[in-house]
């Protein structure tokens, strides 16, 4: 796979200017590539973070400049072309270029897409409701903050990770929230039953109104999203919506272009697409993960990072680092979630610390770990980094460790990770 | 615009103009100093912003400050009593020629 320096390719191109895009143009430059570097993105401006959009960045606690992931001027001195504003809309795999919206034609010698994913629609939904929003993108985090004040009514449809998260917001903004979630509970697909259950009364005792197994039948109002419907009957006014139903890969160009996809673009352990050419990394890759085995599409932003490290290693030439243990954070109220691993083949399940309590004071603090024939698949940690971060180790690791051990507070985390 | 300069663990030194009011990981990653990656952005969740800080101006910065930044350093290979996490340690005209030396292996 590594290339001698002297046939290092001489332009990538880069579609998508978000976290993985941002991030591989970086590394390609640190990791000494000196080629021409073209990064391509259709939103306005440079590169940032899309977390905080939920978090701080919504609170008002942060500012524009601190969510860009780099200044402006970054982008000239690494001598990285950037094209924001600019969308890809075909990729001729055989003459090896990209057709952007203003009819220009790129070529490239190898061509990355980090064209992520976009928020699920609700299908009920009546086209022109001005006041029913999702979250990807700043201008949507705008909309959304604009629609917080205290007393203002939000209902959140979807208790996934942007969902709680814009739940904790909004109560922290003064907001009135209802959570409805068509599961049995909430975070169903992306943490455990233990989680669930905690963050599901840790929001109830914040004031959120948190409804399970909810069946949305209709969202009424005309121009505007009046109230949202269950079939239960019940019946929520808002004054506005947020949809949080999980997200879509962007893989429209990708299939356009003939690569193989399946929920997301199918690509090898390298991240190389069915094209040699053409690699995808971030939210829209679909990848055998090489500590799991199985094809896994993660959305986070460690796993793009991760992608966008590997990807520059081999257009630089460089040794790719060893495969990372898939992690994800997220922050609610003063929560700090911290989860590595995937929950694969689980046998036991052991809990350290108390997840129990009530009213809006108790301190929560405490880490579900679950194993597979006495080694940690799996970590997830509230308010625990240590807990989190020795998990991690043990899930790179794969050294086996005394369930008992780790379930007894009395025994320092690091000494069992060690 | 406090002077920061970065040694990797191969020796490599970086000298970056830091802006006031950013971390060091920020002024890190917007230099493109390698071996400080950020990747959860400043919220002290992913360690890999890990750095020495050179004795002489431990006195300054101090230690690892109690709570997150001190729980995930305890778990951190190679971390020692000048580690801090760089997202943590906010630049002012004060740290002006501070010198940071980062861990091996940290991508
Ligand atoms: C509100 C919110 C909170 C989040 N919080 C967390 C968190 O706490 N922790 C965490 O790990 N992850 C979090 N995530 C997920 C994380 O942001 C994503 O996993 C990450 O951004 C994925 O990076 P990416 O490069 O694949 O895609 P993106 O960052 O989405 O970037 C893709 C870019 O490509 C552009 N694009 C698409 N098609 C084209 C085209 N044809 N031409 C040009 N440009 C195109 C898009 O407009 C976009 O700018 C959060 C996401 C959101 C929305
Ligand atoms: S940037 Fe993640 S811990 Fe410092």
């Amino acid at each position: 796979m590594t290339q001698a320096a002297g046939d290092a390719p001489r332009r990538v191109v880069v579609i998508g200017a978000g976290h993985g895009g941002a991030q591989l143009v970086a590394f390609l430059r640190q990791f000494g590539f000196a080629g021409s570097i073209v990064l391509v993105g259709d939103e306005a401006g440079i590169p940032y973070q899309r977390p905080p959009l939920s978090k701080a960045w919504l609170k008002g606690e942060t500012t524009l400049d601190k969510l860009a992931m780099r200044p402006a001027s970054f982008y000239a001195e690494q001598k990285i072309e950037l094209r924001s504003g600019l969308r890809a809309e075909g990729i001729d795999t055989a003459a090896r270029q990209v057709r952007l919206s203003n009819s220009e034609q790129l070529g490239y010698d190898e061509l990355v897409l980090a064209t992520g994913s976009y928020p699920r629609a609700l299908p009920l939904v009546a086209a022109g409701l001005g006041n029913v929003l999702a979250l990807r993108a700043l201008p949507d985090a705008e909309k959304l903050r604009a629609a917080l004040a205290p007393g203002k009514r939000l209902v959140i449809v979807g208790g996934g990770f942007i969902g709680l998260e814009c739940a904790a917001t909004a109560r922290d903004l003064g907001a009135e929230v209802v959570v409805l979630e068509k599961a049995p509970r909430l975070l169903e697909r992306v943490a455990s039953a233990p989680i669930s259950q905690f963050l599901h009364r840790y929001h109830e005792a914040r004031g959120v109104t948190v409804v399970v197994d909810a069946s949305i039948t209709a969202v009424e109002g005309q121009g505007r999203a009046e109230a949202v419907r269950l079939a239960d009957g019940r019946r929520f006014a808002c004054d506005s919506v947020l949809v949080g139903i999980g997200a879509v890969p962007a893989t429209a160009l990708a299939e356009a272009a003939g690569l193989a996809c399946d929920n997301g673009v199918c690509v090898g352990a390298d991240c190389r697409s069915s094209d040699p050419h053409i690699f995808a990394i971030g939210d829209v890759a679909r990848r055998p993960h090489p500590l799991y085995g199985t094809a896994l599409r993660l959305e986070s932003v460690p796993s793009s990072l991760e992608q966008a490290r590997l990807v520059a290693a081999a257009i630089a030439g460089r040794e790719p680092g060893p495969p990372e243990v898939p992690w994800f954070w997220s922050d609610q109220y003063d929560l700090k979630l911290q989860m590595a691993g995937l929950p694969v083949a689980v046998d036991e399940v052991v809990i350290r610390g108390q997840p129990e309590g009530a009213g809006a004071e108790f301190a929560a603090k405490f880490a579900v770990f679950h194993l597979s024939q006495g080694r940690v698949t799996c970590v997830e940690a509230v308010n625990q980094p240590q807990a989190f971060m020795a998990g991690r180790k043990l899930i790179g690791s794969g050294k086996t460790v005394p369930a008992a051990r780790l379930a007894d507070p009395a025994v320092p985390l690091n000494e069992l990770a060690a | 615009m406090p002077k920061i300069t970065y040694i990797s663990s191969d020796g490599a030194e970086h000298v970056v103009d830091a802006e006031n009011g950013l971390s060091a990981m920020e002024a890190a990653v917007r230099n493109n100093v390698p071996g400080i990656d950020g990747d959860c952005g400043g919220m002290a969740a992913c360690g890999t912003c890990h750095v020495y800080v050179d004795r002489a101006w431990l006195g300054k910065t101090g230690a690892a400050r109690e709570g997150v930044e001190r729980d995930m350093l305890s778990v951190t290979d190679g971390a020692a009593d000048n580690s801090r996490l760089a997202c943590q340690i906010a630049l002012t005209e004060e740290l002006d020629g501070l010198v940071l030396r980062l861990p091996s292996g940290q991508h």
